[in-house]
């Protein structure tokens, strides 16, 4: 692979605190190696800012790994920016060339409140699996790994929904700020696995209940959550939690 | 000063006698009793959580803005337990077994033991959360070999493992939130513990959005606040991982137990440039498959894929014949350093060596050809078989890998070189996890307890987890059993007054240097100097040389560091320096503790103490004891010895031949 080094224009989202109005400020940054990471990048302007006596950019950040969820950036008009199945921190600088603007912005949504600069705050996430996304088990109550054997395709299924990272991408990619991704795999994990049969219906019904509470938009469909999902969360997993609404919203018992 | 309150009797009743003994809250009683957690990766989470459910009320803290960022959840590879599913000879004395030689037989017994006896609780238990664990077509539980290990009893979910446990853990966590016995602060970060009559009452916290000093009152503190690997700067840890919970602690009183233990893990991408923020790890478990190896010529700048097999020096293969590429991690790691300081690493920096899935993926085609009944098919087709096969076992590791290097690793070798991934040093805790501070405790990474000089693969998860749903939920209530008389102490306390305004004092010092270099560039030359000095390999000449460095960086941290913004608003700059400011005063006891300690033992190397093979080279008689550092002042340590007694293992040289 190729390396080589470029100087960009950078478009970033300043915002002193959620009180304030936000604004883009341009910054140029030298001499840039394609072999960066995108977060690394944001080091050296930062570092940058530093020296000029000004405030460095507040962005979320921490595994820098792709797994931990906390990093946000609406890059160029996409969550986590150009690359397919990727979080920010594991966006490269080779997806960019000399010369090139960046505009970077926090995720935009009425549910994710504005911290910081980029830095946005979702705990309404945490507060949606408060209202059911679990299993209510005590430590010390649990019968062998082993006594209760798992089909193995629903088994990887509530894995493939399991991996989400709750990062919130399907959110800021939603023209509706909807959060049926999230809310989805999180369902879909629980329901696809006997252990999460007990509390299927009011799981399903409370979760939902508290997404709408939290001022997240309506789903319609369009898919631009699976398209910007890290993690390739699919859209399947929507379907599953509208049928498990329905029937929880028919049954007579909950 | 150290007591380990270790149970008498026979070490397989040990656990068991303490349970039937120890002494118990009332649930009337419980409700009165609050404690705090630091932290919420795995041994935070699983602790609140456990503890919440008991009754007890508590609250938990986290940097992050959610409890399910701790950085747990970068774990990969798996989590060991002794279920002997796979009926190939495993059991609680094996794990035990294993985990003590792999820690070179620096770790105690009788806590060991323990985890070993857990670890098949664990598993019950998270599989009861609904940890999507891999599973066998009949619906069973699947598992893999780690390193130094000759049992497959490591439990996965795919790459992710760590991130479904922890995901458990929190779900756990947000449940007792929502039944109001929880209280979640995130991003919150402790910079001091509060003390009262000795005992820990609570802690200062700064709220990280708008920069606000907190007290709270506990009547037992627990630091689940993780390893302090990021004192190296470079490391697999996550950005915010730090020491400064477990630094305070060590300030007011506590002692810290083997610093000097560092882990180096094996399988990492190599350090590309001077911009690198941060390492990433390649996962033990592609050590089950990956053959490792170097060009036999010196200086080969061939592509790997032009090398004949003839040429290749599959070195651990060729060293340790009986467990090649699955050697512990701090074996395999010197050896890489070895070939590469011998001049046959590859790569533009030549500090790297291979891992090659070429074989594996040729011997996985031929079993899926056979599988699907076709004999004769060309090698390319059998390779397209093969390749769909790793990809379903490592996909996301080998995606990881072409993001980062920009190399498609199922057509060409992966390059990796050993990094800091783990610290077995911590806190000195006792049998019941309690440090030498009264009502303080340290649980998971943050104590020392459990991986002597090594820790192996696939354990880490194991001891926070055990930690935090299995022990602390007996130890803690044997304690605060004598605390049900004890009423909540106002936060208008002296004690928490002064530690409170020590914490500001400290702020405005930061502040108010107005310096002209980065907190970032402090802590980039503090890494160089532990790397250099006290990484891998060390030595008497430039332990002592590290000492007199970090003593002057650290001066010239505190006259020349700039920190821009304000004190009471999101400060990231700040967070960093509070955090820079520690690992300079932990670095330097990392090189006392590495310079007292004259031998070479797992992952602590001294050059001047190894076998005429290059192996470590122990001394049982002079330092089978864990070093316990008091802090007496600024550069002052006391050495406590804690002697390690072998009452059923006899320490060997440990053997991977």
């Amino acid at each position: 692979m190729e390396h080589y080094h470029m100087n960009l224009n950078l478009k970033v989202w300043r915002q002193k605190n959620s009180k304030t109005k936000g604004d883009f400020k341009t910054y140029q940054v030298k001499n840039i190696s394609s072999e960066m990471s995108f977060l690394e990048m944001f080091d050296v302007l930062n570092e940058q800012l530093i020296t000029e006596g000004e405030e460095p950019v507040a962005f979320d950040h921490d595994c820098r790994e792709g797994i931990c969820g906390m990093c946000s950036m609406y890059i160029n008009g996409k969550p986590h920016g150009p690359w397919q199945a990727n979080t920010t921190c594991q966006l490269h600088m080779r997806a960019f060339k000399d010369g090139d603007t960046i505009v970077v912005e926090p995720w935009r949504a009425n549910a994710f409140p504005v911290i910081k600069d980029l830095t946005v705050d979702r705990s309404s996430f945490d507060r949606i699996i408060q209202a059911g996304g679990y299993i209510s088990v005590n430590t010390g109550n649990a019968v062998d790994g082993n006594a209760l054997p798992i089909n193995k395709d629903n088994a990887d299924n509530s894995f493939a929904a399991a991996m989400c990272i709750g990062c919130g991408a399907c959110v800021a990619a939603c023209k509706n700020s909807s959060a049926m991704l999230f809310l989805s795999a999180k369902v879909s994990h629980l329901a696809l696995l006997p252990q999460g049969e007990p509390e299927r219906k009011s799981r399903v019904m409370n979760m939902v209940a508290q997404m709408d509470k939290e001022g997240f938009g309506a789903c319609t469909n369009t898919g631009a959550c699976e398209a910007t999902c890290p993690k390739e969360i699919s859209l399947t997993n929507i379907a599953r939690l509208n049928s498990e609404y329905l029937s929880a919203s028919l049954s007579a018992d909950k | 000063m150290l007591n380990a309150k270790i149970p008498s009797g026979p070490l397989e009743n040990k656990w068991a006698d303490y349970k039937g003994h120890c002494k118990l809250v009332n649930p009337a009683n419980k409700r009165k009793l609050e404690v705090i957690v630091v932290g919420t990766g795995l041994a935070g989470a699983s602790a609140a959580a456990s503890l919440g459910e008991l009754g007890y009320k508590v609250k938990a803290f986290c940097f992050q803005d959610s409890p399910r960022r701790a950085h747990s959840i970068a774990a990969q590879g798996g989590i060991n337990a002794a279920k002997n599913y796979q009926n190939d000879g495993d059991s609680v004395f094996r794990l035990f077994y294993d985990t003590i030689k792999g820690g070179d037989y620096r770790a105690r017994e009788a806590n060991v033991h323990r985890l070993a006896e857990v670890s098949t609780n664990i598993i019950d238990q998270c599989v009861a959360q609904g940890v999507p664990f891999a599973r066998e077509y009949g619906g069973l539980l699947s598992n893999r070999s780690f390193g130094g290990t000759q049992v497959q009893r490591t439990f996965y979910a795919a790459g992710q493992t760590g991130q479904q446990l922890l995901i458990g853990a929190y779900q756990a966590l947000e449940r007792q939130v929502a039944l109001g016995n929880v209280t979640m602060y995130s991003r919150h970060e402790m910079l001091e513990v509060v003390t009262i009559d000795g005992k820990a009452r609570g802690i200062i916290a700064r709220d990280l959005v708008n920069g606000q000093l907190e007290r709270h009152f506990g009547h037992a503190v627990l630091l689940c606040s993780g390893g302090y690997g990021n004192v190296f700067y470079l490391s697999t840890n996550a950005m915010g991982s730090n020491v400064t919970a477990a630094w305070k602690a060590h300030k007011k009183g506590a002692a810290f137990a083997n610093p000097c233990f560092t882990q180096i893990h094996p399988t990492c991408i190599p350090v590309s440039g001077d911009h690198q923020s941060k390492l990433t790890l390649m996962s033990e478990s592609l050590r089950n498959d990956g053959r490792i190896w170097v060009p036999k010529k010196q200086n080969d700048t061939r592509k790997a894929t032009d090398i004949p097999e003839e040429e290749r020096d599959y070195y651990l293969e060729r060293r340790y014949p009986a467990f090649g590429n699955l050697v512990p991690r701090d074996v395999a790691s010197r050896a890489a350093k070895e070939r590469c300081d011998a001049g046959y690493g590859v790569g533009s920096s030549k500090q790297a060596v291979y891992l090659d899935y070429a074989d594996a993926i040729l011997r996985y085609g031929k079993i899926e050809a056979g599988k699907q009944g076709k004999s004769n098919l060309p090698e390319s087709d059998i390779i397209a078989l093969g390749k769909e096969v790793v990809k379903a076992k490592y996909g996301n590791l080998f995606d990881m890998y072409e993001k980062i290097t920009g190399e498609n690793p199922y057509e060409v070798p992966m390059r990796i070189y050993p990094a800091v991934h783990y610290t077995m040093g911590g806190l000195w805790v006792d049998y019941e996890l309690q440090t030498t501070v009264p009502g303080l405790y340290a649980l998971g990474e943050a104590n020392f307890s459990d991986h002597g000089a090594n820790r192996l693969g696939a354990s880490a998860l194991m001891q926070g987890l055990a930690d935090g749903y299995f022990v602390i939920p007996y130890t803690l209530g044997n304690n605060l059993a004598d605390e049900i008389y004890n009423k909540a102490i106002e936060t208008s306390h002296p004690a928490f007054e002064e530690a409170e305004k020590a914490v500001s004092d400290r702020i405005h010092q930061l502040m108010n240097i107005k310096g002209k270099q980065s907190v970032e560039s402090f802590h980039k030359r503090l890494g160089k100097i532990m790397w250099d000095k006290c990484g891998m390999a060390r030595n008497k000449e430039g332990l002592e040389q590290a000492i007199r460095e970090i003593q002057a960086l650290k001066k010239e941290f505190w006259s020349d560091v700039r920190i821009p913004g304000e004190i009471n608003e999101m400060n990231t700059e700040l967070d960093k320096a509070n955090r820079v400011a520690d690992f300079i005063e932990l670095g330097e006891l990392m090189c006392v503790d590495a310079l007292n300690r004259n031998e070479s033992c797992g992952g602590h190397f001294r050059e001047e103490y190894q076998t005429p093979e290059g192996e470590a080279l122990r001394d049982d008689a002079g330092f089978m004891y864990v070093s316990a550092w008091e802090l007496k002042g600024e550069h002052q340590w006391q050495l406590h010895q804690e002697p390690l007694n072998y009452e059923v293992i006899k320490p060997t040289q440990r053997n991977y031949k």
